[in-house]
């Protein structure tokens, strides 16, 4: 895990390594200032040798002063930029993590992409990058700099005097030993408070989301006693949690107080023995008293974060590790001759593990020009049947053929420019229309847009727009209707120059009379291009060569308009649900056609 | 949190202290004794710390000098007793008051946010539709989350430490009045220049830590809108311009980032480090004072520097810098604990719903004559209890069903109005259906109904009665609704239905959902009634979703039934099947029905067909086909309804 998180530091080892280095710097400056302070005490304490032997001299005072000083200045400087290193090593770390994983997304295939959550891919890009962000700053910081400073701070201490060091050498395990039995008594309590918190927090959710169905049914005080609930859960453990983190701060204050009781005490008795320990010895002491358990009870917060960042860690390797599946090939073929499509024996599951094929046996032959329909419930795989044309999934069993060619053979950006696809759960991105339909082709020029769009019906709309082609799609076309949208995705995917044309239910919001209008320009405007069409009003595929009816991952039957309303069941059952008593509305939409 | 920073904004000052003492107040109200106590036990503990000092000079002078100059230890003993027993009795008071505060201040603080959730949880029941309207999801969650959490740091954390180090410095303060006046100076310079630093950079890095959130907020939205289409980057190769837009955001928050830890990173060295030149000033100038030999000057009197002091000073210019290091880490807390508190207040400070309504909904038994009585069981029978303050009588009408609309004109903000005069007559089991497209104002309307909002003008009638006079929960108890976002809870499919009547037996339940028609695929599943539902009921279909809403909206059984668009996104085949469960539902109701598809509808009473907030055609369908207007256009297709 370490290791490929590493691979992500790259350009910033720099920093990274300076930033430990001007630390360290810093932690013997800060260690060795209290000796010089003791020495300096001692020269100018009236009680000090020097009050006993010449007086103080100037020439004392101005060098230790400028000692000290220099020493302070140069601690500031290394402290400083250790700390503007940290900084940029942790912000690029970050950065780099984000770009890596965001990258290794943009390799994904559908499959890898189904596997996560649009949301977990959210929030690992941002808030787990952001924890092992901290941690990172606190590794090369903090891990680095108590270890240093406790090491060193005894050591000075054992210097000024054995006796009394060895009080801090006792107490250093005792309260590390506290600590950590915090930690681990209050780790599975966060992990349980966490937990709850989203339990909270999905109530809350629910409660905003379906405000209108809560004052509808006048629910208000159930909502209020249901959230209480979750957050008395919640306050419970984290009242427990924060009780035992609180342990930490009084013992702590006992270690240091204990210590300074004790210094108090040995220098006395050491003194009345005849090795005297002066107020110089006992003020440096005393500083180091502090630091050194200071940097224990600091080093037991990096612990902290670097076990919340562990799950975070984790969580961000498993997106980096994560390898698609579906590659282009060595010695692509590049070139797509013709809409022509084979299905050959095809069988499909959605995961190894799965149950059930989502497509099962499935052969099929559309002729390069032809116009297919397909209809069927819900649940009948008919998006699945059209996501294997562009190899957006890999067949389990069997192969699919375009133009002649194993779709595995294509090199995949050739196979998907000329296999146009429209989504069915289409997304228009924020920025212009000519922003959204150059997603097609990047240099489209104005023209071609233009073609693309009357081809779709969709240079009506934006010709009523005040911008035209230059409106601005907030980010998830809000400020377009659900059939625009559906028609400039068309526009966007015509764009492409394809030879087969795929539409997943993209004409579900369209009027019937638009939708007509669209197939008609299809066939008059792109005949070559072979077009599939799923859709769930008879309407919109009864005028298609070939009508294909899916039930439950398998081809029900295939046939005109005419043939499957003399013989299929399926199709007779939708037909007439959808034309029950309305044959003036039938025949109304059909005037158009 | 991408939102703006009031606090920031304006004139900060006047603004946080004003939100702090809000906030202080707040607090106090809940835990007033346990908070004097808390700040009589952090002075205790806060005394003790600083003491060591006092103690230090006692030693030296007390014991350790007399020890070297030749004093015999007897005499010096009792005095070494005296100190190191006095110290460790304060300590151990100390500790214990440490204790108490550190658990205190652990309960008070999740107790004060249990309060302030639960507060803000009831002002927000109690508000109405307009507010959930006026403010996105995302930002009414992240009171409760990002707000919350940050208050938790400001009351758990920031105040404790920042007053902890108040009374340090004021101790300090005292103790170097006693001891030298000189140096006391000295200190305060060094205190000074390390106040103003802490000022300057702390600021600058909560500006920038600012910033970072912001630019987080919209490094988020982008990753957010690139992850949802990630498919359609896929189908589009789009995948290298992806790339590169990624890129620059993605440069700009490490940027950001980098600001904000680099002056967050150089805050603590900085002042530690002129903590260490006050340090050595201190010593520099007692050096000084010791080789001019200069009286020292104290509250109490004057007299020579001993090196107990000058040793004790050293002491306390370093807890002072400590102290000041310790605040200025709390700047950032500070300020986005004061920011979350500001829109906490702003959510507690909304103005709830109000309802002047007296008439009620009693249940009622009514006898061969048609008279009424008020009945205290469930009888099936419902109706209208209507005092009238006049004469102090009571009047009873049977809740019936009968809605009448007379000129009513409706704004969302009251310069423009959406809808106008219209005037709707609904008899009792009447079918009304609303076309139109979209924002010709046909939910607008069933909002009115259930007074969502109010109207601007005209008169709702409900059984005769003008809604406005009905108590509110009493008017939506009595309407029953399906929209076409099911807003299903987490939970199990029984407790689900049961939303409609809290106190539906399993067996009224079950006969809601036969009802319905989703009786069959809920007992086709492994767990039946009891499935739970997870994530929004994404473990169902969306017409199974419709179906369990349906059974909600029957267990309840109103006579009045809203159906808004309930069957709009799910296909033709699983539409004939929730068709039939709202034909059931709907028979012998009133019943509004708002539908995307026009096939479902045929059948109403009365089709009002709606533009721009008129009612521009009424009729039934065959009037309206056979009247050749918009109505038949539209059904034959020739619109679109978007």
């Amino acid at each position: 895990m370490i290791r490929t998180l590493a691979k992500s530091i790259r350009e910033y080892k720099k920093p990274s390594i300076l930033s430990p280095i001007f630390v360290s710097v810093e932690v013997i400056l800060e260690c060795l200032m209290p000796l010089v302070i003791m020495q300096f005490i001692a020269k100018i304490s009236p009680t000090g040798d020097a009050a006993t032997t010449d007086g103080v001299k100037m020439s004392t005072i101005l060098t230790y002063g400028g000692i000290l000083i220099a020493m302070a200045l140069f601690s500031l400087l290394t402290g400083m930029l250790s700390g503007r290193f940290a900084a940029r090593a942790c912000a690029g770390f970050a950065k780099n993590l984000r770009k890596d994983m965001y990258y290794a997304i943009q390799d994904y295939s559908f499959a890898n992409i189904d596997k996560f959550s649009t949301s977990s891919l959210v929030t690992r890009q941002t808030t787990d990058v952001t924890n092992v962000q901290m941690a990172y700053m606190m590794i090369i910081r903090v891990a680095i700099r108590c270890p240093l400073m406790l090491i060193f701070s005894l050591a000075m201490a054992f210097s000024v005097n054995v006796t009394i060091s060895w009080v801090f050498l006792a107490l250093v395990p005792v309260l590390a030993a506290v600590l950590v039995v915090i930690i681990l008594k209050t780790h599975p309590v966060f992990e349980r408070v966490f937990h709850k918190y989203d339990n909270m927090n999905r109530s809350v959710r629910e409660d905003i989301k379906g405000i209108r169905v809560v004052k509808a049914f006048v629910r208000e005080d159930y909502e209020k006693k249901k959230f209480e609930n979750a957050s008395e859960d919640v306050c419970k453990d984290f009242t427990l949690a924060e009780r035992i983190m609180a342990i930490n701060a009084p013992v702590m204050q006992f270690c240091i107080w204990l210590s300074f009781l004790l210094i108090f005490l040995i220098a006395a008795l050491l003194t009345k023995s005849g090795t005297t320990v002066g107020e110089d010895q006992i003020t440096v002491l005393i500083m180091y008293a502090s630091q050194i358990l200071s940097s224990v009870m600091q080093l037991s917060m990096v612990l902290v974060m670097i076990i919340i960042a562990r799950t975070s860690a984790e969580r961000i390797v498993a997106v980096l590790k994560e390898k698609s599946n579906i590659v282009s090939p060595e010695n692509a073929v590049k070139e797509v001759k013709d809409g022509d499509i084979v299905f050959e024996n095809v069988s499909f599951k959605y995961s190894n593990d799965a149950e059930r094929n989502a497509l099962e046996g499935v052969n099929l032959h559309i002729r390069s020009g032809q116009t297919i329909g397909i209809l069927g419930g819900t649940g009948s795989s008919k998006s699945t049947l059209v996501n294997l044309i562009p190899r957006l999934y890999d067949t389990s069993e069997g192969a699919v053929y375009v133009g002649g060619v194993n779709v595995k053979e294509y090199d995949l950006e050739t196979l998907r420019n000329k296999v146009a696809m429209v989504l069915q759960k289409n997304v228009l991105f924020s920025g212009t229309i000519k922003d959204n339909l150059r997603w097609g082709k990047e240099d489209a020029t104005d023209d071609e847009m233009l073609r693309v769009c009357k081809l779709a019906c969709a240079d009506d709309f934006i010709q009523a727009f005040p911008d035209k082609y230059d409106t601005y799609i907030e980010q998830g076309g809000t400020n377009v209707s659900g059939g625009q949208k559906q028609r400039l995705c068309i526009a966007r995917a015509l764009l492409k120059d394809p030879k087969v044309l795929i539409l997943d239910d993209s004409t579900s919001a369209v009027d019937t009379r638009t939708d007509a209008m669209i197939r008609k320009s299809f066939r008059d405007e792109i005949p070559n291009v072979t077009k599939i069409i799923i859709a769930q009003r008879v309407s919109s595929v009864q005028d298609a060569d070939q009508i294909i009816v899916m039930d439950g991952g398998k081809i029900n039957a295939v046939g005109t308009h005419e043939e499957l309303l003399k013989n299929n069941a399926i199709y007779q059952e939708v037909y007439y649900s959808q034309n029950k008593g309305s044959d003036s509305a039938a025949e109304g939409g059909a005037d158009h056609e | 949190m991408s939102k703006q920073m009031p606090v920031m904004q304006g004139r900060p000052k006047i603004h946080t202290f004003k939100l702090l003492g809000r906030l202080l107040s707040y607090l106090f109200h809940y835990y007033r004794f346990r908070l004097i106590a808390v700040f009589f036990c952090i002075m205790i503990t806060a005394a003790a710390g600083i003491s060591s000092s006092v103690y230090l000079t006692l030693v030296i002078e007390e014991v350790i000098t007399p020890l070297i100059q030749g004093t015999p230890w007897e005499e010096v003993s009792m005095s070494l007793f005296y100190i190191i027993g006095g110290m460790g009795l304060m300590y151990v008071v100390a500790l214990c008051a440490s204790v108490f505060y550190n658990q205190t201040m652990a309960v008070v603080t999740q107790g004060f946010l249990k309060h302030v959730r639960t507060d803000m949880f009831n002002k927000m029941q109690s508000l109405p539709i307009r507010y959930f309207d006026t403010h996105t999801h995302g930002d009414i969650m992240s009171t409760y989350t990002n707000d919350t959490d940050a208050l938790r740091q400001l009351i758990s954390m920031s105040i404790p430490q920042v007053y902890y180090s108040i009374v340090a410095a004021l101790v300090l303060f005292v103790i170097m009045l006693l001891y030298s006046l000189w140096l006391m100076f000295v200190v305060f310079i060094g205190v000074a220049i390390m106040a103003m630093v802490a000022k300057y950079v702390g600021s600058r890095s909560a500006r920038y830590f600012i910033r970072q959130q912001q630019v987080i907020g919209k490094a988020e939205g982008y990753i957010e809108e690139m992850m949802g289409g990630q498919k359609v980057i896929k189908v589009f190769c789009h995948e290298e311009r992806a790339k590169e837009d990624f890129d620059k955001i993605n440069e700009q928050l490490c940027d950001a980032s980098d600001k904000a830890n680099a002056y967050g990173n150089i805050l603590m060295p900085a002042v530690m480090n002129i903590g260490h030149f006050a340090f050595v000033l201190v010593a520099i100038v007692a050096g000084l004072l010791v080789l001019f030999d200069v009286q020292n000057l104290s509250v109490t009197g004057w007299g020579a520097l001993s090196g107990a002091v000058i040793a004790s000073f050293l002491n306390m210019s370093r807890q002072f810098s400590l102290n000041i290091g310790q605040v200025s880490m709390q700047i950032n807390s500070v300020v986005m604990g004061l920011a979350g508190a500001g829109r906490i207040f702003e959510l507690l400070d909304e103005q709830p719903e109000t309802d002047e309504g007296y008439v009620t909904l009693v249940n009622a038994k009514i006898d061969e004559n048609g008279n009424i009585t008020e009945s205290a069981e469930r009888t099936g029978k419902w109706a209208w209890r209507h005092p009238h303050q006049a004469d102090g009588s009571v009047t009873y009408t049977e809740l019936k069903g009968d809605i009448q609309l007379y000129d009513v004109d409706f704004g969302y903000v009251p310069e423009k109005i959406v809808l106008h005069n219209v005037s709707i007559y609904a008899k009792p089991g009447q079918k009304i259906a609303f076309v139109g497209a979209t924002g010709a104002g046909k939910t607008t309307i069933t909002n009115l109904l259930n007074r969502f909002y109010e109207i601007a003008d005209g008169k709702i009638r409900y059984d005769g009665i003008n809604i406005n006079k009905i108590k509110k929960s009493d008017l939506r108890r009595s309407l029953g609704i399906v929209l076409q976002d099911t807003n299903l809870f987490t939970g199990t499919i029984m407790e689900n239905i049961r939303y409609g009547k809290l106190d539906a037996t399993d067996e009224e339940c079950i006969e809601a959902a036969k009802l319905a028609n989703a009786h069959d695929f809920i007992t086709r599943l492994p767990e039946g009634y009891n499935t739970v539902l997870r994530h929004e009921a994404s473990n169902l279909s969306q017409g199974q979703r419709q179906l369990i809403s349906i059974a909600r909206a029957a267990v309840a059984d109103p006579p009045v039934m809203i159906l808004d668009e309930a069957t709009s996104s799910i296909d033709t085949r699983t539409e004939a099947l929730v068709q039939k469960g709202m034909d059931a539902l709907m028979q012998g109701r009133t019943v509004f029905v708002i539908a995307h598809r026009l096939s479902t509808i045929r059948n109403s009473d009365a089709i009002m067909v709606l533009d721009h907030g008129r009612i521009i055609e009424r009729g039934s369908h065959e009037q309206l086909i056979a009247q050749k207007g918009v109505y038949y256009q539209l059904y034959t297709g020739a619109f679109e309804l978007e």
